[in-house]
């Protein structure tokens, strides 16, 4: 069984890829190759599998799960710009990117804080309602 | 290929377990001793997976899908408190987990045809929280 909670933080970017020409990032990136960058109102969903505890009925704690990715996540996310504020993002800030940016703070210490009982499952990411990103962690 | 219905319902619950501390109640369902709970707009996609009929070109009839879930889960439990008017939920918490649990439980076994059966019962308990149920452990 899965149980996912959705967060949501806003946050920039701007896609430019450093090995690429000028012109050759504006042909690939297009508007999202902008100088100064433009921003979106991310949407995060965070997957949890596993069996729901026989006395409490939960895969995990709703609020610890909370506090969790609000500390890793979205406290280094949230009204901050992807290219100046988040330094230790790796590659250029698209959204597949992210999303396994994202995974990557999230698995850090999920073992310690979850236990294995719960699974760290998938991360979705929507970037506009006409894009998203799914990454899957087991199957 | 797979099949997707999607029907509503309003009920209340409370997650309170005698079983555990005030403090990790708290923690847990943010639910206090005595309390008579809240209540939801669950939504429910009930998903199943199959090949369309030769004949009829559908995977199931969504008349007759719509009907078991009525019967089966709308029906008893819209317009109600899970814990007092619901089975098992006198005994088993409703979570959003249980509950998901449980609706797999009444809808499987009507939901078993030559060409198609039940794949997943996905709950929303809010618009920011779900859960995916696809039986078994």
């Amino acid at each position: 069984m899965r149980l996912t909670r959705v967060y949501r933080f806003c946050a920039s970017h701007r896609l430019h890829a450093p090995e690429l020409s000028e012109a050759e990032n504006a042909e690939m990136y297009g508007k999202c190759n902008n100088p100064y960058g433009h921003g979106h109102d991310y949407v995060l969903h965070v997957s949890v599998s596993g069996e729901p505890d026989a006395g409490t009925g939960r895969i995990v704690n709703p609020a610890l799960l909370d506090r969790y990715v609000q500390e890793r996540v979205l406290r280094i996310f949230d009204h901050r710009d992807m290219n100046q504020d988040v330094p230790d993002f790796e590659g250029v800030p698209t959204t597949e990117n992210l999303a396994y940016d994202v995974a990557r703070r999230l698995r850090a210490n999920w073992e310690g804080t979850f236990g294995r009982a719960a699974a760290l499952d998938r991360v979705f990411v929507q970037e506009t309602p006409r894009n998203t990103f799914e990454l899957r962690m087991r199957g | 290929m797979l099949l997707t219905r999607r029907a509503e319902f309003s009920a209340s619950h409370s997650c309170y377990n005698y079983a555990l501390s005030e403090q990790q109640n708290r923690d847990l369902y943010g639910e206090y001793p005595g309390s008579h709970g809240h209540g939801h707009n669950y939504v429910v996609e009930v998903t199943l997976e199959g090949e369309p009929d030769a004949v009829t070109g559908m995977v199931v009839d969504l008349k007759l899908l719509k009907e078991v879930i009525q019967r089966e889960v709308v029906d008893p439990m819209d317009h109600r408190h899970l814990n007092y008017e619901v089975q098992p939920f006198s005994t088993v918490v409703p979570t959003a987990e249980n509950v998901a649990k449980e609706i797999w439980t009444r809808l499987e076994p009507h939901l078993r045809f030559d060409n198609a059966k039940l794949h997943s019962v996905r709950l929303y308990e809010t618009e920011d929280q779900y859960v995916d149920f696809t039986g078994g452990r």
